[in-house]
């Protein structure tokens, strides 16, 4: 349509969507409702397009597909869009997860409600960019552009250290990414374009490749979270409004590990073989330091938020291991993980609705008066902790094949991560659910009501369903994963087949 | 016969200069006649005359063309920049109508002054050798000067007038030292002529003489450590002036800054490069560090424009055409966004007082919507989030000092920016996350055109980079 194609559309639709909501006029409970509702189907109509786009997605290839290309800055950077089998699954997580952005939002915001969906939808148009994008520029500008709205979401709706927490999460994250735009620009002019596709055959300087790496890995670091850059993240959870953190912890924290998958890893695969100790070294930390803090934490979101860098620890781990049970680990991992932790802050959400606190100190025993509550959460709690039969079993246990193969130690120590998670979710979950009911304003609290149970059916229901059949979404990591592979081995075994032949002609 | 025969020489290619210094004189003759009832018309007129300048800019070729000996030059980096100037001037005159009247001080020197300060600018733009260059600057200094102090009973306005004076003077006296040191070892004032008679080496004498100028340039584009005018003079004058000195006389000082490092010195690189690059970090280092602890939109906006002068010049660093024609992209954005800014600062009025604090603007978000959503727009585009305008130029002045290995410039302008985004954000916190006071008077209504324009450029120049890119890009073509 208009010489656009279907992925141009995933990021008019919210657009559009926002633009109507900006004509609703004043705000009255009528045109409240009617901003909630709009907010809602363009979310929906945004999901069933990517559906669309993904009945016409062949995942039995490792192609870019469905691209298109529009004039832009130049002909060496243009608007370029397209999937593969690393950005289609994500995608599909994001626009499935706006709608339940959406529905956990309904009752919660109240003041300002034209605004906050305006900047929900503009925060998807730019997080589905972000993997559809095949130009570097362009990727940046998706990147970037997201910390626009995410801003707005935690200052405007969110809780007491609101303004603290947007600062720090945007100067953070700001400051990460501007060195991978003066990265950018040098491969610009080392390789004369920004087109990925061709990128990702061209081959760097080993030397050129390190700096390269660093200022990539400075901007993915921080957005992943990665020890020790991670600290803007549990601010930022705790202050955001429900829908904010499902968004932070579902796709935001996943666009580091796509950016490694996408660029750092096949574009610098040398710079990435040598700093692969390092990564396994800050993951492993991250693994366990972040575990161990999660375990003393008084709030409920926060120790989510804390569990969510340990176990974006074991994504960086999977990626770095560098060998197809690793990446595929990882890439699985942060699907499950961001339909988990969305999950989980949902269901914070619920709670913090009925009772306004997320001190873990002011529940207990809810089960007595929430059973479909409580059942929803041990569902969540299993998969977050890893327990087999939930989708986060699947991913946490490729990855640490995958880092057992690539070192036995890392993978040692990164067990302990998943010990510690036992501990600490587990250990919320006892002190939240079961126990004496005997807080007197708990005494009242009702269980899910409609709106929060088809919010939350869904969730459950995924989380099983890929934790006993993960096959649809390995298999359409799996021949991206293999191109990925094929491609580093040989520039590996190249460098290294240059390595020993440079000795005997320098002497 | 012969001797007595005088040629004119061709007068064509300064058509839009001449226009408007016609045009003005006969406004000048309108203003004496009417005396202050004239106010309206003068300004009327000098709308008019600027618009009808701009279409002459246009429409030239944009082919290099030299006249007058050689010493007025137009090409397609003098019809690009001379536009921005004139784009400048036209929004100052919208942008103070409304205030004057308020202010009472609706006088018809006004838009006079403001259009000899626009030949001079047009002529800084042309210039082709250092004495147009100087005539220009000097034209352009001295209609400021007075603009500056136009509020004459306000014991503010009076002293950034002077101070202005007093410290230009001794720059433009710094600029001409300078100059004659650079006619003395060369021989010559065209820049052409000192290309040839430098023939790609600079003495000790040369090297003297491109710092003195360089410091009389710094000056005129208010860049550290020549910057101290800055925040005081734009804080004392009236508002509109604010406004004025922000947008159009950083467009002719860029201009003339390029013309005479790369049209007189481009095979001296080596030597005037390093006092860009110094220029350049403390310029965006200062802009971004002291405007954090500012209260006053107006020295905000100072030393704003301290740190986008920093970032413009960059692109001069890098010394090749990708930088020039990053730093005509940078100075049509930020024409944009600070006339855009000023818009807004300059509806800020409620029962006859005018609001300049970064705390008035508490909660615009919810008493106007329209306004703040605007004005957020600006704010992050100025500190360079994509996908906004800002970032596009700072993208392009950042491509040049990487493609011309000047990374760790390039490191400092971005993490400096970082800091810059801190400010920026600060009044979009403001905006949009404090709780409103009241709200003020309706916006006048050529602030809201100032505005609505600037908004559409910084908004949608992401989807649309072609025509500004493609305008920069010629016009760096030209110069080199």
């Amino acid at each position: 349509m208009f010489g656009l194609g279907i992925l141009s559309g995933l990021l008019i639709v919210p657009l559009c969507g926002a633009a109507f909501i900006l004509t609703l006029g004043e705000e009255t409970e009528a045109s409240k409702r009617n901003a909630r509702w709009a907010a809602l189907i363009t979310t929906l109509a945004t999901f069933l397009l990517s559906l669309v786009a993904w009945g016409r997605y062949d995942a039995t290839t490792a192609n870019f597909q469905l691209v298109e290309t529009h004039a832009w800055l130049s002909e060496a950077t243009r608007f370029k869009l397209g999937v593969d089998g690393f950005s289609m699954p994500l995608i599909l997580l994001t626009t499935f997860l706006m709608p339940f952005c959406i529905g956990a939002s309904w009752l919660s915001v109240n003041t300002r409600v034209k605004e906050y969906f305006v900047a929900f939808l503009v925060l998807e148009t730019t997080m589905i960019g972000v993997f559809c994008a095949l130009d570097l520029v362009l990727f940046y500008l998706f990147f970037e552009a997201g910390l626009i709205p995410m801003f707005l979401i935690i200052g405007i709706w969110g809780g007491k250290r609101r303004i603290y927490a947007s600062f720090k999460f945007f100067l953070y994250t700001l400051l990460g990414s501007v060195l991978m735009l003066l990265a950018i620009m040098a491969m610009y002019w080392h390789a004369g374009t920004t087109d990925i596709p061709t990128l990702l055959h061209t081959r760097f300087p080993v030397e050129l490749q390190t700096w390269l790496w660093l200022a990539f890995f400075a901007s993915f670091a921080v957005k992943m979270p990665m020890w020790p850059v991670h600290t803007w993240l549990p601010d930022a959870h705790v202050e955001a409004p429900t829908a904010g953190s499902v968004i932070l912890a579902g796709i935001l924290l996943k666009m580091g590990g796509y950016g490694f998958i996408r660029i750092s890893l096949p574009m610098f695969p040398d710079a990435s073989h040598a700093f692969a100790p390092m990564v396994f070294a800050l993951s492993v930390i991250a693994i366990i330091f972040t575990s161990l803090i999660a375990l003393m934490q008084t709030d409920i979101k926060k120790l989510i938020a804390y569990s969510s860098v340990a176990h974006m620890g074991f994504v960086t781990l999977g990626l770095f291991t560098m060998n197809e049970q690793g990446i595929q680990g990882a890439l699985f991992l942060m699907i499950s993980h961001g339909i988990v932790s969305g999950a989980l802050f949902v269901c914070v959400g619920v709670v913090y609705d009925r009772m306004h606190t997320r001190e873990i100190a002011a529940y207990g025993g809810l089960v007595k008066r929430m059973p479909l509550y409580a059942a929803a959460m041990m569902v969540f709690t299993m998969a977050n902790v890893g327990l087999p039969g939930t989708s986060g079993f699947v991913g946490e246990f490729l990855a640490m094949m995958g880092a057992f193969r690539a070192n036995p130690t890392v993978a040692f120590f990164s067990v302990f991560g998943i010990i510690l998670s036992a501990g600490y979710a587990l250990w919320l979950y006892a002190r939240v659910i079961y126990g004496k009911l005997e807080k007197p304003n708990l005494q009242g609290i009702l269980d899910l009501d409609l709106r929060e149970k088809m919010i939350i059916a869904p969730l459950v229901a995924l989380t099983i369903y890929y934790g006993v059949h993960p096959a649809p979404v390995l298999d359409t990591f799996a021949p991206s994963t293999e191109a990925l592979m094929q491609s580093m081995r040989t520039a590996l075994s190249n460098t290294q087949t240059a390595a020993a032949t440079l000795p005997p002609a320098s002497r | 016969m012969n001797a007595a025969q005088i040629v004119l020489p061709a007068l064509g290619p300064a058509l839009p200069e001449l226009i408007l210094s016609i045009g003005v004189l006969v406004l000048i003759l309108y203003g004496a006649f009417r005396g202050e009832r004239s106010a309206e018309g003068v300004n009327v007129g000098a709308l008019i005359l600027l618009v009808v300048a701009l279409f002459a800019v246009m429409s030239q070729s944009g082919a290099k063309i030299t006249t007058l000996n050689g010493s007025f030059i137009v090409d397609n980096f003098s019809k690009v920049m001379k536009a921005l100037i004139l784009l400048g001037s036209a929004a100052t005159i919208l942008l103070s109508r409304d205030y004057f009247q308020r202010e009472r001080i609706d006088r018809f020197e006004f838009p006079i002054l403001l259009i000899l300060c626009t030949i001079g600018m047009m002529v800084m733009a042309s210039a082709n050798d250092l004495i147009s260059l100087y005539l220009g600057l000097e034209l352009q200094s001295l209609a400021a000067y007075v603009i500056a102090a136009f509020h004459r009973d306000n014991l503010k306005s009076t002293e950034a007038g002077l101070k202005y004076f007093v410290l230009g003077a001794l720059s433009s006296g710094m600029l001409l030292y300078g100059a004659s040191l650079v006619y003395g070892f060369t021989g010559t004032v065209s820049f052409p002529g000192i290309v040839a008679a430098l023939d790609g080496t600079a003495g000790f004498g040369i090297v003297l003489g491109i710092v003195f100028v360089s410091a009389g340039v710094a000056f005129k584009l208010a860049a550290v450590p020549f910057h101290m005018w800055t925040p005081d003079v734009y804080e004392g004058s009236p508002t509109p002036v604010t406004a004025f000195f922000a947008s159009a006389p950083k467009m002719a000082a860029m201009a003339m800054t390029v013309r005479l490092f790369i049209g007189a010195f481009p095979d001296v690189t080596a030597v005037w490069q390093q006092i860009i690059v110094f220029v350049a970090i403390a310029s965006m280092a200062l802009g971004s560090f002291a405007a954090i602890g500012q209260r006053s939109l107006k020295r905000l906006m100072a030393y704003s424009s301290i740190g986008n002068v920093g970032y413009a010049l960059v692109g001069l660093a890098a010394g090749s055409q990708e930088g020039v024609s990053g730093v005509v992209v940078y100075m049509m954005i930020y024409l944009a966004m600070t006339l855009g800014a000023f818009a807004v600062l300059l509806s800020l009025r409620r029962g006859g007082q005018m609001f300049e604090t970064v705390d008035d603007l508490a909660g615009l978000s919810r008493t106007h919507p329209v306004m703040a959503f605007c004005l957020a727009a600006m704010m992050f585009s100025l500190a360079g989030i994509p996908p906004l305008a800002g970032f596009f130029a700072k993208y392009y002045v950042f491509l040049a000092a990487i493609k011309s290995g000047l990374v760790a410039l390039a490191i400092i302008g971005v993490v400096t920016s970082v800091v810059g985004a801190f400010y920026y954000l600060r009044l979009v916190k403001v905006m949009y996350f404090d709780e409103p006071v009241a709200a003020y008077e309706p916006m006048p209504p050529g602030a809201r055109i100032v505005l609505g324009l600037a908004s559409v450029v910084v908004v949608l120049l992401g989807i649309v980079p072609g025509p500004i890119v493609g305008a920069a890009s010629a016009a760096a073509k030209s110069l080199f």
